[in-house]
C-alpha cells in the first residue's frame, strides 16, 4: 500500500495555474524523486503535500487518511517532515535552539534523546551547538536543516533541493546521508535539480514539465531515457 | 538635576513598557499596530472604574485592567487584523489607525470627553536621599519596567512558547512547517503587548492624573518612537529606547523649553535613524542563500 497518495491535484498561485492535475505515489521504505526544471512545480508540490499550500481540487492521503482539511501545523504529527527549499532553518536561532522547535510537537522527555541522535549523525552541529545559526555554512545549515526536521521523527521525510548551493564534495555527502536515513527506516520524497545525483540514488523518480508529470519509471531507466537525458542530463 | 533623571527614567519606563507591546507586535504580526496607545487609555479606565465605582482595592482593579485589555487585544487581533493576514501592509497600517480611532470614539461614549481625575494608585510615602524626594509612583514605575524586562527576556529565550515566539517572527511558514500554530501564537503577542500596556496605563495615569479617551495617543506615538529609536522588533531595544526618550523628553523640558519638549523627542529619532536606520539595537540580518 501507498504511504503518501497524491491524486489529481490542482494549484493555483492567485491566477497562474501551477499544478495542473499531477497523481503519484510513494511507498514504504522508497526514495522518490521529482525532478523538472526551474518552475517546473516540484517545490509547489512538496509545499502542497506539507499543507502550507492547498490545492484547488485534488486529494492527498497519506497512510490512508486525507490531508486536505489538516492545517500546515498539524501535519508534521502525522509523520511527515519538509526540509524545505533554501533551508528556511531559523537564523536568528541557536543551532540547539532550531533542533527544539523541530521537536515542537515532541514531548519535552524525548527532545534530548532526539538530539542526541542528530548530533551523532551531524557532529558539526554538535560543536556549534551554542552558535546563533546565521553563522553557520552553507552545509552545515543544510545540515541543520535536515537535523531539524529528523526531530519530529518523520517515517516520511520531504526534501527540497538538498544540494542547492554546495560545493560538490558536501552534494555527494548530503546524498549519503539520505541514502542512510531511508536504509534507516525513512521513505524519502526528494525533489532536485541536480537530476543525475537523484536519479542514482532513487528507486523510482517522476518527471515534471510545467505543472505536469510528463515520465515516471525506476531511478535507472530514467537515468537511461533518452528524452531526460536530453533534457536534465546534459545529453 | 538628579529629580530631573529620576523622573525622565520613570516616564521612559512607562514608554519602554508601551515599546515593548509594539516591538513584541511587530515582531510577529510585521505591522504597527497604531491602537496601542489607545489600550493604554482603556486600561486608565477600567482601573479607574474598578477603583472610583466599584471600591475595589488597587491590586485587583489593575489584574482586572490587565485582563479587560488582554481579551480585547485578543479580540481586536481576531476581529480586525487577521482576516487582513494576506493583505497589504499599508491595509494593515490603515486598519489600525481605523481602530485607534474606533477605541477612542467609543471611549468617548461611555466616559465623556471629561477628563477624570485619576486615583494615585501608588499611595506610598516618597523614598528621600538627602534633599531630593523620589515619589513612589516613580520607583514602582521604574521596578515594574524592570521587572517585566526581565520577565520577558526570560520568557522568549527559555520556554517552549517563547522560542516558538521567535521562530514564528522570523518565518511563519518554516515554524508551520515545526508544527506551531502561528494563529495562535500571534493572538499571545497580541495578549501579552497589550496587558502590558494596561500596566503602563495604571502607571502612566498615576503620574499625571487625567484621563481622557486621548489620554493614550501621545504616548502611544512616543512609546512606537521608542520602539523605533531602539531597534524595532528588539526587546532590549524597546526598553532602552523608552528610558533615553523619556530622559531626553524631561531634560528638554527642563532646561530648553516645555514647548518644544515633544519636537526635540522626535528631531532626535531623526538624528539617530539618519545615522544608525536600525535603531540603537536593531541588526540587519544578512540571509546565506
Amino acid at each position: 500500500m501507498s504511504m503518501l497518495k497524491v491524486s489529481d491535484i490542482n494549484v493555483f498561485y492567485g491566477n497562474i495555474h501551477a499544478i495542473k492535475g499531477i497523481s503519484f505515489e510513494v511507498n514504504e521504505g522508497e526514495i522518490v524523486t521529482l525532478i523538472g526544471a526551474n518552475g517546473a512545480g516540484k517545490s509547489t508540490t512538496l509545499n502542497t503535500v506539507a499543507g502550507l499550500l492547498k490545492p484547488a481540487s485534488g486529494n492527498i492521503e497519506f497512510e490512508g487518511t486525507s490531508l486536505l482539511n489538516v492545517p500546515a501545523h498539524k501535519i508534521v504529527n502525522r509523520g511527515m517532515a519538509l526540509c524545505p527549499e533554501g533551508r528556511r532553518i531559523f537564523l536568528q536561532l541557536s543551532v540547539q535552539e532550531n533542533l527544539e522547535m523541530g521537536a515542537y510537537t515532541r514531548s519535552s522527555s524525548e527532545i534530548a534523546d532526539l538530539i542526541a541522535d542528530v548530533y551523532d549523525r551531524f557532529p558539526r552541529l554538535k560543536e556549534r551547538c551554542r552558535q546563533v545559526a546565521g553563522t553557520l555554512s552553507g552545509g552545515e545549515q543544510q545540515m541543520l536543516a535536515m537535523g531539524r526536521a529528523l526531530m519530529s521523527k518523520p517515517r516520511l521525510m520531504m526534501l527540497d533541493e538538498p544540494s542547492m548551493g554546495l560545493a560538490p564534495i558536501l552534494v555527494e555527502k548530503i546524498f549519503e546521508i539520505i541514502e542512510e536515513l531511508n536504509k534507516s527506516g525513512t521513505t524519502i520524497l526528494l525533489v532536485e535539480q541536480n537530476a543525475q545525483m537523484a536519479l542514482s540514488i532513487a528507486h523510482r523518480s517522476y518527471v515534471l514539465e510545467t505543472g505536469r508529470i510528463t515520465t515516471s519509471g525506476t531511478g535507472e531507466e530514467l537515468l537511461h531515457n533518452d528524452a531526460v537525458r536530453k533534457a536534465y542530463l546534459g545529453g | 538635576m538628579l529629580n530631573y533623571l529620576v523622573n525622565g527614567i520613570s516616564l521612559g519606563s512607562v514608554y519602554a513598557i508601551i515599546a515593548l507591546g509594539y516591538t513584541m507586535v511587530y515582531g510577529i504580526a510585521k505591522m504597527l499596530n497604531f491602537a496601542h496607545g489607545d489600550i493604554i487609555m482603556v486600561g486608565g479606565y477600567v482601573s479607574f472604574c474598578a477603583t472610583s465605582y466599584l471600591g475595589l482595592p488597587v491590586i485587583p482593579s489593575v489584574l482586572l485592567s490587565v485582563f479587560v485589555c488582554t481579551v480585547l487585544g485578543i479580540v481586536i487581533e481576531r476581529l480586525a487584523y487577521k482576516p487582513l493576514r494576506a493583505a497589504t501592509s499599508l491595509a494593515v497600517l490603515i486598519t489600525a489607525i481605523g481602530v485607534s480611532y474606533f477605541l477612542q470614539n467609543a471611549a468617548l461614549l461611555i466616559w465623556s470627553s471629561n477628563p477624570k481625575a485619576y486615583p494615585n494608585m501608588v499611595a506610598l510615602p516618597p523614598l528621600v536621599i538627602g534633599d531630593t524626594q523620589i515619589s513612589a509612583v516613580s520607583l514602582v514605575t521604574t521596578a515594574a519596567c524592570i521587572v517585566i524586562m526581565v520577565v520577558l527576556t526570560l520568557f522568549t529565550n527559555k520556554t517552549k512558547l517563547g522560542k516558538a515566539m521567535r521562530a514564528v517572527s522570523e518565518d511563519k511558514d518554516a515554524a508551520q512547517l515545526m508544527g506551531i500554530n502561528v494563529n495562535a501564537t500571534i493572538s499571545l503577542t497580541f495578549a501579552i503587548g497589550s496587558g502590558l500596556a494596561a500596566i503602563a496605563g495604571v502607571l502612566l495615569c498615576s503620574a499625571y492624573p487625567t484621563l481622557m479617551p486621548t489620554t493614550g495617543a501621545m504616548p502611544g506615538i512616543k512609546a512606537f518612537t521608542a520602539a523605533v529609536f531602539g531597534g524595532i522588533g528588539s526587546i532590549p531595544g524597546a526598553m532602552l529606547g523608552g528610558i533615553l526618550l523619556g530622559i531626553i523628553e524631561i531634560f528638554g523640558k527642563a532646561y530648553i523649553s516645555t514647548q518644544l519638549s515633544d519636537a526635540i523627542v522626535f528631531s532626535v529619532l531623526i538624528l539617530i535613524l539618519l545615522v544608525k536606520p536600525t535603531g540603537l539595537l536593531g541588526k540587519k540580518i544578512s540571509e546565506k542563500v
